[in-house]
């Protein structure tokens, strides 16, 4: 009894507000966005909103279970639910079901479970486990090397399974990396990578004509390189070693814009890179790749400062959104809510993202403390690639708004995400 | 490791920025641009219209004259179109050539691959029974009903008019059009547009992304239904119409009729014409090119926008004038030896007896005895300029030289020439009577329209006045008098008396002078005939006419292009209108023939060929 009367006290009350608030108010868009006027009742579980229902009564059963279980039991069994959920990532390679093109679904009589949702908490758990065991220096090569494949087997798994956009999303553990001491100038290569990528784009499909040379658009990039690095080694002359890395970086560059081309017509699909090209004004196809931004947009749009007000959404109610209680789940907000209702939403998940940071820098054991980091940046990325997808600042990659989204595996992944993790803040004073 | 604690505030900043674009970006597409708000309007709202019934169109005796045929626009919802299409039966059953059914089904992609829009137009209803049974292989298309002009008398094309699509201008300029309605383009058609097209009505509903109806918009109170458009009953004799449409077949030239009682006109012919129902449908942009290359050009309505000299037909007015004036009475001499002599100048007439009094000039039309009528009234002046001044008031009075306003577009106002046109031509003060003493016998500068020569005709039957003429007797029942203040009463300025002088003479030249040939057993038909000088081939024939005398109910001008003298061709064919009208029968079938086999127009060329 006295155990359990300090979880209560101990509990992050805020933390576990903010998410029942974001829950309760996905219910009910997802009810707006599929509304249909022959099943009225809210609770029919034969409609989306009567199924998520119950995912939320079992997300809550998830989540009192784990506030129950001790602390030790994830830092303990951390590499071992990493493994098992690896195991399962194999597995749905080959007996999953197809949705849309992506092979990453159980079905088990009739409930479909898609392992990728719960294989983020596991790498989560294992990289915190590994990050905080005893003489771990994010310095050494070797420790890099480790924490990298924890983060990237997962994600080449679930590249296997055809789904991008899920795999993509491990790319935010570089936020924990950094905040355990990554030297910054690597979170700042991946950001002129990014960069670079995207200039690459921009350049890819045009070939100019010079004296009768054609040059293609990748190698004026390398030009353009070349000239800057020499006015960076003219500046820096007298410097000694000098020259070294800057052949070093302009090695890098080159391989990564001649690479762009490769990885833009082979590596990603055909769809994808449209919807990047799109995305980046390189295509204008409001009827094909562009269509569901365009539609997002419209219904964003139209909604106004109030909004049309509740149920009353035009553009999502007659189905112009694609997929909208799922990855376009923000629209409906945006239509029925106006800018008042988007305000709402996006203030709320900033005010969770800064909560867990708040969190984590009062937390004793650096697991617990790389694990909140973990969870902040996970829905972090989600956060951005969905809403700035809706919004036409992302590119149109299927991942779900955390505890908004249509959705059983994704609510109870998040929300194991995210208990572990108020968990481990509810017991951080039993550790010493 | 304090350094790292810091970073935490980096975190938190790339966090925080990154909400902060997004609610700068949600404010910029939510709040301050409009653009969103009106695609989703076009996403969902569906006006759809609904088409009003095009008002009838009635003769005088209730015939009717213009109805509505239904007709079909095979309409195309690209994105039912199956894969198994199969394309070669589809064009054999819509006689179209395979390029062309690629060009349409892009050109309909283009514009929605779920709207679905017009694939091809205004299909008669012929054609369509023949469709329909195979439609159903073709799930895309349907039809949608809209409805075209038919004719079933095929006269009066120059009346009725014709419909046609609005044009991207008159859309621009008019808030009621939309493309592809229906517009009067000419005619009756045209001037009464907005009483003939009713109302359109609308329906706005709600469709889904598929394009199925979801419900009426706000419960429907945008919505509206069609009005009909109104019935016109014409004052137009549909009989007199075509009887004078056959006289008058194979020659150029026109006829306007009216009841000078009421100014309601019975008859309104110009030929050569057209058959109204080749400007309808899909074949009116080809007809229509056919008709406006012809060079005999069937589409100029010659009653309200030739203009001819009213030659000699004119003295009955400068003898009205005269008398009024007082410079002529019944017992007025003058002598003619073939012709008018002043100084230098002379002008020929026939050889007739001499002298002349007033009624044996209208009778023979003497040339001699006008031209001194005519300087008779223009020297009672001071000056040529104030003669002048006033016989052209008298002469504007009978409703000549300006627009008679009926209610008919694109009327030509006709010419008589102003004392200042005179002025710039010869030099103020230094021209007189001689000068323009070709107006004596209707010539010279002089143009006026049939229309207006009815009028002229009109004004002497009523002995003073005419009625402004009107073509529309009534709309849906309610006579066009009771509404429209333009028909009004045109006074001449000239008393009834000297009205009786002029009519009895005109009575003469039917019994026993030029116009013999209108001569009717038992119809006191007044007539006189006129030979219009013409520059550019055969002159004129020409003849105004009404009857009876002493209870005038029909006025009628009649031109006939290079029909010689009035008496050749326009007395007869007045003579034959006027019994059709009055009698509804014809007691010269000779004289008939003789009109309807008469041919001006390939004789004349053949003729031109031979010199």
């Amino acid at each position: 009894m006295r155990g359990n009367r300090s979880l209560i006290d101990n509990i992050d009350w805020i933390l576990v507000g903010l998410y029942l608030i974001l829950v309760f108010a996905g219910w009910l868009n997802i009810y707006a966005a599929v509304y249909n006027e022959e099943f009225q009742s809210i609770f029919d579980t034969t409609q989306r909103y009567g199924k998520q229902l119950l995912w939320i009564g079992t997300s809550v059963v998830l989540a009192v279970i784990i506030l129950l279980i001790d602390e030790r039991f994830f830092s303990t069994f951390g590499y071992f639910i990493y493994g098992i959920v690896l195991i399962l990532l194999v597995v749905v390679i080959f007996i999953g079901a197809e949705t849309k093109g992506a092979t990453s679904w159980f079905s088990i009589g009739g409930f479909k479970v898609q392992p990728s949702e719960f294989s983020k908490f596991a790498t989560n758990l294992a990289l915190a486990k590994y990050l905080s065991s005893m003489n771990i220096q994010l310095e050494k090569f070797k420790t890099k090397l480790i924490a990298s494949i924890i983060i990237f087997l997962p994600a080449v798994l679930i590249l296997l399974q055809n789904d991008t956009g899920s795999a993509l999303v491990y790319a935010a553990f570089i936020l924990v990396l950094y905040r355990e001491g990554l030297s910054g100038n690597i979170l700042l290569v991946g950001i002129v990578a990014a960069a670079l990528f995207i200039i690459t784009l921009f350049f890819q499909s045009i070939n100019y004509d010079l004296w009768g040379y054609t040059i293609e658009g990748a190698e004026l990039i390398l030009i353009g390189i070349f000239a800057l690095l020499n006015i960076v080694f003219y500046i820096n002359r007298k410097k000694k070693g000098i020259l070294l890395p800057l052949i070093g970086v302009f090695i890098a560059s080159g391989v990564l814009v001649k690479s762009v081309d490769y990885v833009f017509t082979s590596v990603l699909e055909p769809h994808q890179s449209k919807r990047i090209n799109v995305l980046l004004g390189l295509e204008s196809d409001p009827k094909g790749a562009g269509y569901n931004v365009n539609q997002s947009l419209i219904a964003i749009g139209s909604g106004g400062f109030f909004g049309k007000g509740y149920l009353e959404g035009t553009q999502t109610k007659f189905d112009f959104v694609p997929e909208q209680s799922t990855d376009f789940i923000f629209c409906t907000i945006g239509e029925e809510w106006g800018f008042v209702g988007s305000f709402f939403v996006v203030a709320m998940f900033l005010g969770l993202l800064l909560r867990i940071l708040f969190l984590c820098a009062r937390q004793r054991s650096s697991f617990a403390r790389i694990y909140g980091y973990g969870v902040a940046a996970i829905l972090f990325f989600h956060f951005t690639i969905n809403i700035g997808m809706t919004i036409g600042l992302a590119p149109v990659i299927g991942i779900p708004l955390p505890f908004f989204s249509y959705g059983g595996s994704s609510l109870w992944a998040f929300t194991i995400l995210l208990f572990v993790f108020v968990k481990m803040d509810a017991d951080r004073l039993e550790i010493l | 490791m304090k350094q790292l604690e810091g970073r935490r505030y980096v975190i938190a900043a790339i966090f925080t920025l990154v909400a902060f674009i997004f609610l700068v970006r949600l404010f910029f597409v939510q709040v301050l641009d409009d653009q969103y708000k009106l695609d989703a309007d076009n996403n969902v709202l569906r006006h759809i219209v609904k088409y009003p019934a095009r008002g009838l169109i009635y003769d005088r005796n209730g015939e009717l004259l213009v109805y509505n045929e239904a007709a079909y626009d095979l309409m195309v919802t690209p994105r039912q179109m199956k894969e198994e299409f199969d394309t070669l039966a589809f064009c054999e059953l819509m006689e179209i050539s395979k390029e062309e059914f690629i060009e349409k089904v892009n050109k309909a992609k283009a514009y929605s691959y779920y709207k679905s829009s017009i694939f091809i137009k205004e299909i008669s209803a012929r054609s369509y029974a023949r469709i329909q049974e195979q439609l159903f292989k073709f799930p895309a298309f349907y039809v949608q009903t809209r409805t075209l002009r038919s004719y079933p008398q095929k006269t009066a094309a120059h009346i009725l008019g014709y419909v046609g699509e609005a044009s991207p201008k008159v859309i621009e300029q008019n808030p009621y059009y939309r493309s592809g309605d229906h517009i009067g383009i000419s005619g009756l058609e045209m001037e009464y547009e907005e009483v003939l097209r009713g109302k359109r009505g609308v329906k706005i509903v709600m469709v889904d992304v598929f394009n199925r109806e979801k419900g009426k918009f706000r419960n429907g109170i945008y919505d509206s239904t069609a009005v009909s458009g109104k019935n016109l009953q014409l004052s137009l004799d549909a009989e007199l119409q075509a009887y004078g449409e056959r006289l008058m077949q194979n020659k150029k030239g026109s006829i306007v009729a009216i009841d000078p009682r009421t100014g309601e006109v019975l008859a309104l012919i110009s030929m050569p014409t057209y058959d109204p129902n080749l400007l309808v449908g899909r074949m009116r942009s080809a007809n229509y090119g056919i008709l406006s290359k012809d060079t005999l050009n069937p589409l100029f309505n010659r009653a309200l926008m030739a203009k001819y000299p009213p030659g000699s037909t004119f003295k009955s007015i400068n003898a009205l004038i005269g008398l009024e004036e007082g410079v002529l009475t019944p017992n007025t001499l003058y002598s003619c030896y073939n012709g008018y002599r002043a100084g230098n100048f002379f002008m020929g007439c026939h050889s007739h007896r001499s002298p002349v009094n007033l009624e044996f000039s209208i009778q023979t039309s003497c040339n001699a005895y006008y031209s001194n009528v005519f300087r008779s009234i223009i020297d009672k002046y001071p000056t040529a300029e104030e003669g002048y001044k006033v016989w052209r008031e008298y002469v504007t009075n009978f409703g000549l030289g300006q627009k008679s306003n009926i209610d008919l577009p694109n009327e030509l106002e006709g010419f008589v020439p102003k004392a200042e046109y005179y002025d710039r031509y010869y030099r103020k003060g230094s021209w007189g009577s001689l000068t323009i003493v070709s107006l004596a016998i209707g010539q010279g500068e002089l143009g006026f329209t049939p229309m207006q020569m009815a009028n002229m005709t009109a004004t002497i039957a009523n002995r003073g006045y005419y009625i402004t003429p009107h073509i529309v007797k009534s709309i849906d029942g309610q006579a066009i008098e009771s509404f429209d203040s333009s028909i009004v009463r045109h006074e001449s300025g000239i008393s009834s008396d000297n009205f009786n002088e002029v009519v009895e003479a005109m009575n003469k030249v039917v019994q026993q002078g030029t116009g013999t040939q209108a001569k009717i057993e038992g119809i006191e038909v007044c007539g006189k005939t006129g030979t219009v000088e013409n520059p550019h081939g055969d002159d004129h024939s020409t003849f105004i006419a009404f009857a009876p005398k002493d209870d005038p109910q029909i006025a009628l001008s009649v031109y006939v292009e290079n029909g010689y003298w009035g008496s050749r061709w326009a007395a007869p064919i007045a003579g034959l209108l006027i019994e059709k009208y009055l009698r509804d029968t014809i007691s010269r079938p000779h004289i008939e023939k003789r009109m309807l086999e008469g041919d001006l127009i390939h004789i004349q060329k053949e003729g031109n060929e031979g010199e």
